[in-house]
């Protein structure tokens, strides 16, 4: 498999080398990009280094999305309420200025200890929460603002009130929402990129994950319940499902993998958020000329064109 | 509803006791009403569209039964049938994913849990797209998002109308985070057909569940359920395990989502072809 998107990858290098002066500078970013990816894809993940890169997403100690905001935004203004029925504190909205630019974000938020938790509901959004990044969206199209989402979600939540307010209806209608924008659009998976909970706000024009996050159909815990009949499996079926971000990539899921400091990004916030921050100014920059048209119709392709195929 | 005739008086009261929907039949013999406990033949039980006779049960409905029972005798051309899952993962359970594959193409006789073609109701010309729970569980895979999105590009030339059916446990595990990229898809499909004065009519039938709620069928511009129907985002056994919360009686069900404002209308299977008739005219273009 992985030699497969190594083959695919130089495959797009050699082809984007053979493009001259196409897009100028932009290009050779994008070229630049690849040969990195390449790289990094050489090393191949064994079963043990996925399981590692599971255990390293949920770190307790791993930043949150408002660790990052407090580093990497200035005058953060947090949005509150879906203007329907209740703030949803699993997820947080607002606006701030990255590089001298304002930008809107939105992104689940966990806690960190037992009593932030509960606050903030593990990271599981109510459909409250999608409602109140619908509206965050609208404002930032109003304004022109482009928009950040941080995906850090084991899944939406799935409890008895969430199902009476539409919690599909909600994730559906949050991805339409997203394929609609007419703005730069950028979603990062930092942490647990899980199922429904996380795609609802992952409808980007780049969308990106760190090194160490995952991002998944199901948990590895759900999968091996279901398939295995035992949760206690999960390590195998992580390694049969693959959530880790070398093969996001190589599936064409993701553009591109964020760097963390060595360790992981729980042993220094700052440099974390420092590298997060340079992916986020590099991509928005890429996007920056082109027309909400054009940013529209190449995203709405992009995932139309997700799947593999047979054909007999 | 003139113009379509329906079969002689069947009760349909949605108020019957829905047995554990988790459970299912359990042990039982598929054609014994898991509500009233009565047996009929297959015969008898396809004549009343798999509806019980005697307590108004809706058993499940394969998509080529489906379509028999909706479309005009004859009307039905299947489309994008060629199309197979590939095994980008080369996922490995308890048996190899090409298997499980091969085994429900051999049980079925379907390429996979989505059958799409063009057809007509009640002389409407539209799209169906109807699933099949049958096949590994109406479980969405790249095959159903693309069978999907193009019969929704099909319906957007034609500024057309499509139906789609569902039944589903959610997205394929097995195809691993391709699968969970078909919301995204079939919702962006869905969104270009809009775009170009397109309709969705959404039909949720019982269990439309997990990515499949979470995509196509909540976009719907009308949505209709089944009655009894488990239409939830998360499975009630999922709810119970992660909350510890008592369950409601009628958690998930299309008549509580109904209540709750989620789907504009629950209709009984002997009246949905009608109501889809009815409907056709409303959103088909002035001739």
């Amino acid at each position: 498999m992985t030699q497969e998107a190594e083959l695919g990858l130089r495959d797009r290098l050699a082809q984007l080398s053979g493009v001259k002066l196409l897009r100028g500078t932009r290009l050779s970013a994008e070229l630049e990009r690849l040969q990195r990816q390449l790289e990094r894809l050489r090393e191949d993940t064994s079963d043990e280094e996925i399981w590692k890169r599971v255990e390293l997403a949920r770190h307790e100690k791993r930043p949150y999305t408002l660790d990052y905001v407090e580093r990497m935004l200035d005058d953060w203004f947090e949005l509150h309420g879906d203007r329907g029925r209740m703030d949803d504190t699993a997820m947080v909205a607002g606006i701030g200025r990255l590089n001298g630019r304002t930008i809107a974000l939105v992104g689940h938020q966990k806690g960190r200890d037992l009593k932030t938790r509960v606050y903030r509901n593990y990271g599981m959004a109510y459909p409250e929460g999608y409602r109140k990044a619908m509206r965050t969206m609208a404002l930032a199209e109003r304004h022109g603002f482009p928009v950040v989402s941080l995906v850090d979600t084991p899944g939406a939540f799935p409890g008895v009130a969430a199902e009476q307010h539409g919690q599909g209806g909600a994730i559906a209608r949050t991805q339409a929402v997203m394929l609609r924008l007419g703005v730069p659009t950028i979603a990062v998976v930092i942490g647990e990129g899980g199922s429904g909970g996380a795609i609802a706000i992952a409808v980007a024009d780049r969308v990106l994950m760190q090194e160490n996050a995952m991002y998944s159909v199901i948990s590895p815990e759900g999968c091996a319940s279901i398939l295995w009949r035992d949760a206690a499996q999960a390590k195998k079926a992580a390694s049969a499902f693959k959530p880790d971000a070398a093969h996001c990539l190589e599936l064409g899921v993701i553009d591109g993998i964020v760097p963390e400091p060595e360790g992981g990004a729980q042993v220094d916030h700052d440099a974390a958020a420092a590298l997060l921050r340079d992916a986020l100014i590099a991509h928005l920059h890429e996007l920056e000329d082109t027309s909400g048209d054009e940013l529209r119709r190449t995203r709405r392709a992009k995932f139309r064109s997700l799947g593999v195929l047979a054909r007999v | 509803m003139s113009g379509v005739s329906s079969p002689g008086h069947i009760d349909v009261s949605i108020e019957h006791k829905r047995a554990d929907p988790a459970k299912g039949n359990g042990d039982k013999h598929p054609n014994t009403c898991p509500g009233c406990g009565s047996h009929y033949r297959d015969d008898e039980l396809a004549a009343n569209l798999r509806v019980c006779p005697q307590c108004g049960f809706h058993f499940p409905v394969r998509a080529p039964e489906r379509i028999e029972q909706l479309a005009d005798p004859g009307t039905f051309e299947e489309e994008d049938a060629e199309l197979r899952s590939a095994d980008p993962l080369a996922f490995f359970d308890l048996k190899p994913y090409v298997e499980r594959l091969a085994e429900a193409e051999s049980t079925t006789g379907l390429g996979d849990a989505m059958l799409t073609g063009r057809a007509a109701i009640d002389g409407h010309a539209c799209r169906v797209a109807a699933m099949d729970f049958s096949f590994m569980g109406g479980s969405m895979g790249s095959v159903v998002g693309e069978r999907f999105a193009r019969a929704c590009d099909r319906t957007a030339d034609e500024q057309g109308v499509l139906v789609s059916v569902s039944a589903s446990g959610g997205a394929r595990m097995q195809e691993g985070i391709l699968a969970l990229m078909q919301l995204p898809k079939t919702v962006a499909a869905v969104d270009e057909l809009h775009d170009a004065g397109g309709t969705l009519l959404s039909v949720l039938a019982h269990p439309t569940t997990g990515g499949v709620t979470a995509s196509f069928a909540s976009l719907g511009d009308v949505i209709l359920a089944e009655p009894g129907a488990l239409t939830s985002f998360a499975g009630p056994r999922v709810v119970a395990q992660t909350t510890r919360e008592k369950l409601p009686d009628d958690f998930g069900l299309a008549e509580s989502n109904f209540r709750f404002g989620h789907v504009d209308a629950v209709v009984p299977r002997p009246e949905l072809r009608a109501t889809l008739a009815r409907l056709l005219r409303l959103f088909g273009r002035a001739a």
